[in-house]
């Protein structure tokens, strides 16, 4: 893939990530700070669905633009073909790893097994 | 020698007026023979028109001939004699002692080159990638073959890329440039200001060579936006803007 490519994803992700994250902020907002973060609460809203479809994009998007960032400064520190080979696969393994195991967690709570 | 001392003497009591006296400082290194760079002093008279350069020379000429410093036009218009001077990168011949403000010099390689020795740097880096960027108008036809006589342009359409057409490839802004310290592939904003003069003029129709060249891992995406580069620029090109300009062609704000 293109450089270009990949930067205008990584910065299409950021630009959706900061209007998600501000959803889901706001969404704190909506009853007293430390009430929204109770138990009950944050279950409930794993369980309303557009939430928690909202909190799996917030986790694709911050993957993906996170180990983007990652692997730009990797590449940054030390090159060289192989050294940059691993570093780009093994931070697409990561991201896949990070949002395998957080769409886990989201669909289990969603699902009521936690 | 007796007499290329006297005659030494007699050019450096040939000043015509009463002058002040600074401390030269210049960073000594030779990779072949020291470990680590070293300091040496020189008390080098000036006038309030001496330039950096000038004292260099005359350090060289009259008190340590194996000063290694490259120079030629002493006009800021070759390129040649880009150096730290007093922790900033500037051209010597383009420096006056006067706007320093300070009584000690010091003058060191840039940073980011391989040093040859003392103050002289390796350019083979730089020029690699300026080469690399095809520096030079591409076209089909030419204002010598075929029926096209002459290339004209607008003003408006000239404004678009004099600024960058200015370089003299000193380097000072790859010496600056953070990316280039750590990533030793990056291109640097020297040959990416000059992809962008290329890119910007409407005579050429590289533009997506070019664009293929910069569009690279190592290539135009590093750039941070310090913005160093454009701030020490002797000849006023802002390759930090190119860079960004550059960038609006690869992401389609641009055409």
């Amino acid at each position: 893939m293109r450089e270009s490519h990949i930067m205008k994803i990584h910065y299409g992700t950021a630009l959706a990530a900061i209007a998600f994250v501000a959803v889901h902020i706001l969404m704190r907002m909506t009853q007293n700070f430390a009430e929204s973060l109770e138990y009950d609460n944050v279950i409930a809203n794993y369980q309303y669905l557009p939430y928690a479809g909202m909190l799996e994009i917030i986790l694709i998007l911050l993957s993906i633009h996170g180990f983007n960032g990652l692997r730009t400064i990797l590449i940054e520190l030390k090159q060289g073909r192989a050294y940059e080979k691993a570093v780009s696969y093994g931070c697409i393994a990561a991201m896949i790893a990070v949002i395998a195991y957080g769409s886990r967690t989201i669909f289990m709570t969603s699902m009521g097994m936690v | 020698m007796a007499q290329t001392t006297s005659l030494a003497e007699e050019k450096i009591n040939s000043v015509a007026s009463p002058a002040n006296t600074i401390t030269l400082r210049v960073a000594k290194f030779n990779p072949a023979t020291d470990k680590e760079k070293h300091w040496i002093d020189f008390k080098i008279p000036y006038q309030k028109w001496t330039t950096v350069l000038d004292v260099i020379l005359e350090a060289k000429k009259h008190l340590d001939h194996s000063i290694a410093v490259r120079y030629s036009c002493r006009q800021a218009t070759c390129g040649s004699c880009g150096m730290i001077i007093n922790g900033r990168p500037r051209l010597a011949c383009f420096t006056k002692i006067t706007e320093l403000n300070s009584d000690i010099v010091t003058v060191e390689p840039m940073n980011n080159f391989p040093i040859i020795r003392d103050l002289t740097v390796g350019f083979e880096r730089l020029f690699k990638t300026h080469k690399k960027l095809k520096p030079f108008v591409i076209r089909e036809d030419s204002e010598v073959t075929g029926k096209t006589t002459e290339l004209l342009q607008t003003p408006e359409q000239y404004e678009q890329y004099i600024q960058f057409a200015n370089c003299i490839k000193c380097g000072l802004c790859n010496s600056v440039c953070p990316t280039m310290a750590t990533d030793s592939s990056f291109i640097g904003p020297q040959a990416l200001a000059q992809a962008y003069r290329y890119v910007a003029d409407n005579r050429d129709k590289g533009k997506d060579d070019r664009l293929k060249v910069i569009d690279d891992s190592h290539g135009i995406w590093r750039c941070h936006f310090a913005g160093s580069c454009s701030q020490v620029c002797p000849k006023g090109v802002d390759p930090a803007m190119g860079i960004q300009l550059l960038r609006g062609y690869l992401l389609g704000f641009r055409g």
